[in-house]
């Protein structure tokens, strides 16, 4: 068999041409990385949560998609600038199933390791049940063949994606995700379903004992890919249509947009259930800080590493003054005297910790910031401070926010939710109109060049500290509500882990961009939760930290400009290859000759 | 403004504890003999990791905030090996064999760790504006420190017991008495230094190092292989990482993943305090560093009349990193940078 669909003018390439080097290097670290992800204990600690019941566990999926992604990897091959696209066929397909192939020896190795020597007082995970669990409860030898097999199978399959069109494998990869999705939201989808009158529905597709039945999944996958594949285009015309309108009417349509959107998070809380309010309020609390620190890093582009400092300075600044248990000075305000006065605070706090650094670059305030952080949070620990603000206990007992006819207290979600959104949408109003204002562009301006905004007499001294400011007054906002709803601050709860996080949400989301931060938010606090607070998979619980981490150099190293870039940022950072393209697209010659500038 | 604040604050109590010591409140002077000492030893190690942010910093102009996850990874695998000696008894036998050969794990160790990071991250960034590859090691720095949880669990890991003609207390010159664990500490960590120093003042490689540092482009133009340099540099700075972690397993004996974040930033702190890029500012900067936070709790916030100082050791070294980029942002022996990291 060749590749048949070669055109006349491309040579027909064999089946066997494939690039062994890559294959060994890609399936070496496919095997290396199907080990770690063994030994940290994923399998096992996601083996309990089906997906596709009895057939796939959670934990089966966490080392499965490996094969496959590496697989894919593989068999992608570069198209460099001036040479012809190869020719794709048959060799991404062999191409896939060796990798595969290399990579199921190396886990066949670690099989044989982990079941012959006791590895167990240094690497800890590595219990017998994960050797049953690596071999399907057979012997180590048939264990492997059928890794073996699974792993050629799925490599295979990765490199027959390459050969299939665009458009199919779009509808193949969103069928796959919709019937992933929809089991991995069991707990919303359910509760969902139960509010509005569907539990019939929610009860055949899902299993007594979680995770969705074959036959639903079969069929939520099929409806997914034929929506995909026939609708595929859709969004992006639409988009395209938008664009082109004229600018009143593109203005009418996203008024029309945001009431549309405002109105679906207003009904929201009432279709969901308790869990899921939780997890939105969460989500907005944290909305909040990635919105002040978008401003600070996004817009004015300081890296500010201390950015809890500012949210323990409004939980503790609000718990001060409304709770009647504060150690020395307790005014027991209400919430919404308490607020101003917080709002100066971390005014203040912002001011004090901007003036030092304003002069230091980049990189160094950064680590200063992170100094700062780390102060705050061990003064507020230590004795010196804890007649004033409790050491280590913290102040308890901060009351619940008198709303009239409502009380917005940490036990009934719905209502925290409510008064999050409602700063959310401040936050929201607030960064949008500073980001077009006078001052929005003298932080963009700063951002590109510190040298030529200041010799465009931007004053990069106010505008730095206006930029802390702001991002120090929606940080006490979160702080302020986040006291209100937990009841109790302690110094533990401002780990550095809150101000990394922040950030992780800013950079995944899409520096500079509201839309990129509000994804942001939602995709990794709602799914995978804040530093202490559990997300949707709270499974992922243990390993949440280690994911984050990955998220971060994955996005710098692949797609810096994050999930939802804004225009002047990813032009910011591609603005290399984009000249070059440009000169490539005039002088098309002089590229062919290896001429490697 | 701040200037004058900080002066004054910082004179005040100075000044409170010297009035506290002549009225016979506060630490003897034996005290102060063994905050001397100890913030010595500390000290020294913390200008062993320095060196790798300020070579890292000298050649590519960006803090490598995952070296003090570098200098942790070190120190574990020290301990599993450590440990295994142990229990074979070696340990007991013959220590200075089995500290000798867990000192070369560790170093490999750190070394390697150094290098992958080095080749799977930073090399393909570095064309990229200069905080992207600092987010970048943020991120290798987490996952770096949840990996070692996941692989080897929460715990702190106590090194086995050091033999007690080590740990005994010493005379030397029939003044001081120091514990044999400091003084080893302190000849090791000048034996790594010397070594460093020579590998980069008179060997071809160092010169490269050096020619890199200064201008990537000509030193390219003149033949030498950037890459490899490059990744020698991560190489030598995971090294001193590496003999760091054994250090610190000798002067703290507990190991657990996150034990590298506070060396690692006071680390980066001795090496901005010595004058980043500067070898023997960061060595410098590491000793003066640890003296300041062994001594200054007592010396500053004990006069102020503030209670639990030992507490606030991390607040002083913080400040004291804020208080050197305020006052004398090129450290105290002046930094060596390349032409285009100068900012």
């Amino acid at each position: 068999m060749t590749a048949s669909t070669a055109t006349v003018d491309r040579p027909v390439r064999s089946a066997v041409d494939v690039d062994w080097r890559r294959v060994l290097k890609w399936g070496g670290l496919m095997g290396l990385t199907m080990a770690f992800v063994a030994s940290i204990g994923m399998l096992e600690a996601f083996d309990r949560r089906l997906i596709i019941n009895p057939y796939l566990s959670l934990g089966y999926l966490a080392i499965g998609w490996i094969p496959f992604a590496f697989a894919y990897a593989t068999a992608h091959e570069e198209v460099k600038e001036g040479i012809e696209a190869p020719v794709k066929g048959l060799r991404d397909v062999v191409a896939g199933a060796a990798a595969g192939l290399v990579g199921s020896a190396g886990l066949a190795v670690f099989i044989w390791m982990i079941s012959t020597f006791s590895l167990r007082d240094i690497f800890v995970k590595l219990s017998p049940v994960l050797v049953r669990l690596l071999t399907f409860d057979t012997s180590v030898a048939t264990g492997v063949l059928i890794w073996v097999a699974i792993m050629v199978g799925l490599g295979a399959l990765a490199g027959v994606m390459h050969v299939v069109t665009p458009r199919l494998r779009k509808a193949l990869f969103s069928g796959v995700a919709w019937a992933l999705a929809v089991s991995l939201l069991e707990a919303i989808v359910k509760d969902a379903f139960d509010e509005v009158k569907l539990r019939w529905l929610s009860s055949w597709a899902y299993n007594l004992n979680g995770g969705l039945e074959a036959i639903p999944a079969i069929v939520i996958a099929i409806i997914a890919g034929i929506v995909a594949y026939r609708y595929g285009g859709t969004i992006p015309k639409a988009r395209r249509t938008y664009a082109g309108l004229a600018p009143e009417r593109r203005l009418r349509l996203s008024v029309i947009g945001i009431v549309l959107v405002l109105a679906l998070f207003i009904g929201l809380p009432l279709i969901v259930g308790g869990i899921v309010n939780e997890l939105l309020a969460n989500v907005g609390l944290f909305l909040l800080m990635a919105l002040g620190l978008n401003i600070v890093v996004g817009l004015a582009g300081l890296l500010d590493l201390g950015y809890v400092a500012f949210f323990a300075v409004g939980a503790y600044g609000m718990a001060v003054l409304t709770s009647p248990f504060s150690p020395r000075f307790a005014p027991a305000l209400d919430f919404w005297v308490a607020l101003p006065i917080v709002i100066l605070i971390a005014a203040i706090a912002g001011l004090m910790v901007g003036t030092p650094v304003i002069r230091m670059r980049g990189d160094y305030l950064a680590i200063v910031t992170l100094g700062f952080g780390e102060i705050v949070r061990i003064l507020f620990l230590s004795d010196w401070l804890s007649p004033y603000l409790g050491g280590a206990q913290g102040i308890s007992r901060v009351p619940f926010i008198d709303l009239g006819p409502w009380e917005i207290k940490g036990s009934n979600p719905k209502s925290i939710f409510y008064l999050v959104a409602v700063f959310v949408v401040l936050a929201i109003y607030i960064s949008w109109r500073l980001q077009n204002s006078r001052i929005g562009r003298a932080w963009t301006a700063m951002r590109e060049d510190e040298d030529v905004a200041l010799a465009m007499g931007i004053n990069t001294v106010t505008a730095k500290l206006l930029a802390f400011v702001t991002g120090a007054i929606l940080a006490s906002f979160g702080g302020a509500i986040f006291a209100a709803k937990v009841g109790t601050v302690f110094p533990n709860s401002f780990s550095l882990l809150v101000s990394i996080i922040v950030l992780v949400v800013v950079i995944v989301g899409g520096m500079g961009n509201i839309p990129g931060v509000i994804v942001g938010a939602l995709v990794l606090i709602g799914v995978l939760g804040g530093p202490t607070q559990p997300g949707l998979l709270q499974e992922f619980q243990e390993f949440k930290l280690l994911i984050y981490g990955v998220l971060l150099i994955y996005m710098m190293l692949k797609r810096p400009e994050g999930l939802v870039p804004s225009a002047m940022r990813s032009r910011e950072l591609h603005h290399e290859e984009l000249t070059q393209d440009a000169w490539l697209a005039k002088e098309p010659e002089p590229a062919a000759d290896g001429g490697t500038a | 403004m701040i200037r004058i604040l900080a002066i004054v604050i910082i004179s005040w109590g100075i000044i409170g504890t010297i009035i506290d010591a002549a009225n016979g409140i506060g630490p003897s002077a034996a005290n102060w003999r063994d905050l001397v000492v100890a913030g010595l030893a500390q000290g020294a190690m913390y200008g062993l990791i320095a060196l790798g942010y300020s070579m890292v910093y000298g050649v590519l102009g960006f803090i490598n905030f995952a070296h003090g996850e570098v200098f942790m990874s070190g120190a574990m695998v020290g301990f599993f090996v450590a440990d295994k000696l142990f229990e074979a008894g070696l340990w007991v036998d013959n220590f200075i064999l089995a500290f000798l050969i867990v000192l070369i794990a560790s170093i490999a160790t750190s070394t390697l760790v150094a290098v992958i990071v080095e080749k799977v991250a930073y090399r393909p960034l570095r064309a990229a504006p200069r905080l992207i590859p600092l987010i970048t090691s943020i991120g290798i720095s987490f996952f770096l420190q949840y990996a070692f949880f996941g692989l080897f669990g929460p715990a702190v890991k106590n090194y086995p017991q050091l033999p007690t003609w080590l740990t005994q207390k010493r005379d030397i010159f029939g003044v001081l008495q120091i514990e044999g664990t400091k003084i080893v500490v302190l000849v090791v960590a000048v034996v790594a230094m010397t070594a460093l120093y020579q590998f980069v003042e008179r060997t071809k490689t160092g010169r490269a190092m050096r020619a890199v540092a200064e201008d990537k482009e000509i030193a390219a133009l003149m033949g030498i292989n950037v890459d490899r340099i490059v990744v020698t540099t991560f190489a030598v700075g995971g090294a001193m990482a590496g003999v760091a972690g054994i250090l610190w397993a000798m002067l703290f004996r507990g190991v657990s993943f996150i034990t590298g974040f506070l060396p690692g930033i006071k680390a980066f702190t001795a090496a901005v305090l010595g004058g980043i890029g500067n070898m023997a500012g960061a060595m410098t900067g590491g000793v003066v560093l640890g003296l300041f936070e062994g001594v200054g709790p007592q010396l500053v916030l004990g006069g102020l009349g503030i209670p639990g100082v030992s507490q606030l050791k991390d607040v002083v070294a913080f400040t004291a990193l804020v208080l050197v980029l305020i006052f004398r942002p090129s450290g105290l022996l002046g930094e060596r940078l390349g032409s285009e990291d100068r900012a």
